[in-house]
């Protein structure tokens, strides 16, 4: 612990929701270091808490154990320097798309840019996911698909520091989400931003992350294995398509999600300890990612 | 022109003029038929009854009272004139006489018409209902916002809301009489009487339909807030109140509705001036019309009613931003 602060760690998170039952603990000893600049995927069942992680992150979530550091302070509101793009677009309905991301941009750069030029950018943001055409429609008047892509050229106009994306390319076709995608990689190169991202897609996750952060099943979830994806960027996605590596990685993935962690209620505790022993088993510690171990 | 329409439900025929001919016939009709029957049985009915002052009036009757008191007002008018024209004779005369003479223009003091009423009944109520919801809508942004003063002032709320009129009505007399004393007052005591009681019992609607729809807000647009880091200021401009304009306005109608209710029931009471005045000075008159001019009273009491509804549904269609309801 006598590191550097790094740039994004959660250290020993756990989360009770107060529930009538009682407390429910949705997540147990979350413990995760992110670089500067890194893509991370989340991925695991639905219901397992991705979601609840990013919202720890994000701020709008108090973890009931341990924490969250962002360059060494800790994470207890949340900003627009942590971008969200919200599982289900989150646009006030009231707004049109280029309203919707005005919103945002006046309060980011309303001081620091002319209204020309926050003209321009929130333009320019609504072209790079193709919204361009459709800026003075409501949420109402747009379909789901163009509803997230207002959400998510609303948190790339932020230009934050860090993105957390919530199923961002969920509910898109296979040619949107492709093109979207690869902006993505673009705009993350040249900003060098840090994203966390949450997906079912495995294939998304391996082409797009430099880490795929794999949960295991609630309640009480927690990082089940953690994969390095060591593809050069750029990367191409029918390139890869035939990269053994890149196979090997989606077969990785998928061993997770559908043999380890299949059963919708698999036991924790000692689950937990397998995983923890069979990650470090596969090798898989590279020298770029420290903070991941387990500290208990 | 094609807003009033809608706002009076006849849209459909503008939109299509030719193709639902028949659809205008049936829509236009069957409240036609409504209307006939009604008219037959009141007219079946009031035959039957018979009062101290006569029998009921029935429709036609009804009718030329209406017509009277459209007569009524004109010679009123008439009079009015005709007393400043012969006063400015007067005082040109004395000015002629002795240039440095000091005029006086006495205002008529007639006695108010039909139409008078209707004016002052008016003006109160749209004066009660614009006190009323300049309160109502910011107390009720608050108590929405904030959940320890929405359990404080809910029991009052619901203690307050269910009181009649009648009730505040002696005690906001006393108040105004003891409290509103001045020499050359601004407003007639009677006037204020009436504000005050229409706006406290046309509080409620507002203050809690706009509390409720205050504090559901969706999470998610909270989150959007919380993410962007909005002042207080913009997060009321930019979400709370859109967000709570759909409840807001449905609290406003009732308001209103209740507003104009009250104010009747007030007029009658307190002999204020307005239309409350009106029916009950043609009661305690007793005349063999005075059923008939209260029946145009009730007629017209209930259209204006009607009338300040379409207005409230005009402009909560303007304001509302989810154009996929249906306001009715
Ligand atoms: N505010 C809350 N109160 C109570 N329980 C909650 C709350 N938020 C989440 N949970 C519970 O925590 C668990 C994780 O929820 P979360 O939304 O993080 O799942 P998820 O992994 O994002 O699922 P999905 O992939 O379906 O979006 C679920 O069991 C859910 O019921
Ligand atoms: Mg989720």
């Amino acid at each position: 612990m006598s590191q550097p602060p790094q740039h994004l760690e959660l250290t020993k998170v756990d989360i009770d929701f107060p529930t009538p039952n009682g407390p429910f603990k949705a997540l147990q000893d979350i413990n995760l270091t992110i670089n500067k600049g890194e893509f991370v995927s989340l991925i695991g069942h639905s219901g397992c808490g991705k979601s609840t992680v990013l919202n720890i992150v994000a701020g709008l979530y108090q973890a009931t154990n341990g924490g969250c550091l962002l360059d060494g302070k800790e994470v207890n509101a949340p900003g627009p320097e942590r971008a969200v793009v919200f599982q289900n677009h989150s646009l006030l309905p009231w707004l049109t798309a280029y309203e919707n991301v005005e919103l945002a941009v006046k309060q980011v750069f309303g001081k620091s840019k002319s209204k020309a030029e926050m003209r321009e950018w929130i333009e320019h943001n609504l072209s790079l996911v193709h919204m361009d055409h459709a800026m003075d429609k409501r949420p109402d008047e747009i379909s789901g698909g163009m509803k997230q892509r207002v959400g998510i050229a609303r948190a790339l106009a932020m230009e934050p520091t860090v993105m957390l994306m919530d199923e961002p390319f969920g509910a898109l076709d296979a040619l949107t989400r492709a093109h979207l995608q690869d902006s993505l990689m673009e705009i993350q190169k040249d900003l060098n931003n840090t994203v966390i991202m949450i997906t079912h897609d495995v294939d998304e996750a391996v082409l797009l992350s430099d880490r795929i952060v794999m949960m295991t099943n609630g309640p009480a979830a927690t990082v089940g294995e953690i994969l390095h994806i060591d593809l050069p960027r750029p990367r191409d996605r029918i390139a890869l398509a035939d990269d053994p590596q890149y196979n090997h990685y989606r077969h990785e993935v998928l061993t997770f999600l559908y043999e380890k962690q299949r059963t919708p209620d698999s036991g924790l505790s000692s689950k937990k300890k397998d995983e923890a022993t069979l990650k470090v088993a596969t090798g898989e510690h590279k020298p770029k990612a420290k903070g991941e171990d387990k500290a208990a | 022109m094609s807003n009033i329409l809608a706002t009076m439900g006849l849209s459909r025929f503008i939109e299509n003029p030719k193709t639902n001919f028949s659809q205008l016939g049936k829509s236009l009709l069957i409240p036609l038929i409504g209307l006939l029957i009604f008219l037959f049985i009141w007219e079946i009915g009031a035959k039957n009854v018979h009062t101290s002052l006569g029998t009921f009036p029935g429709p036609a009757a009804v009718y030329q009272q209406s017509l009277t008191l459209i007569e009524e007002h004109k010679a009123e008018r008439i009079k009015e004139v005709k007393f400043y024209e012969r006063q400015d004779v007067r005082n040109e005369k004395k000015l002629a006489k002795n240039p440095d003479a000091k005029i006086k223009v006495r205002p008529y003091t007639g006695k108010p018409t039909f139409f008078d009423q209707i004016i002052t009944s008016l003006i109160t109520v749209l004066a009660g209902f614009v006190i009323a919801s300049l309160i109502a809508i910011p107390a009720g942004i608050l108590i929405g916002l904030n959940s320890t003063l929405y359990s404080a002032f809910n029991p009052l709320i619901q203690l307050f809301k269910p009181v009649s009129p009648l009730a505040w009505l002696p005690l906001v007399t006393m108040i105004v009489s003891a409290v509103y004393v001045s020499k050359d007052p601004m407003f007639a005591k009677s006037f204020i009487t009436s504000l005050i009681t229409v706006s406290l019992c046309s509080l409620w609607p507002t203050l809690l339909n706009t509390a409720v729809g205050v504090s559901s807000i969706s999470k998610d647009l909270q989150n959007v807030s919380q993410v962007l880091r909005l002042n207080w200021f913009t997060h009321i401009v930019k979400i709370v109140l859109p967000s709570a304009i759909p409840m807001m306005f449905t609290g406003l109608r009732l308001s209103l509705g209740i507003a104009w209710m009250v104010l009747i029931a007030a007029e009658m009471l307190a002999q204020n001036p307005g239309l409350g005045k009106f029916v009950w000075d043609e009661f305690q008159n007793g005349s063999s019309n005075s059923l008939g001019r209260i029946m145009v009273a009730v007629l017209v009491i209930g259209f204006i009613g009607f009338l300040l509804d379409r207005c409230m549904l005009f402009l909560q269609r303007k304001m509302s931003w989810d154009k996929t309801v249906v306001l009715r």
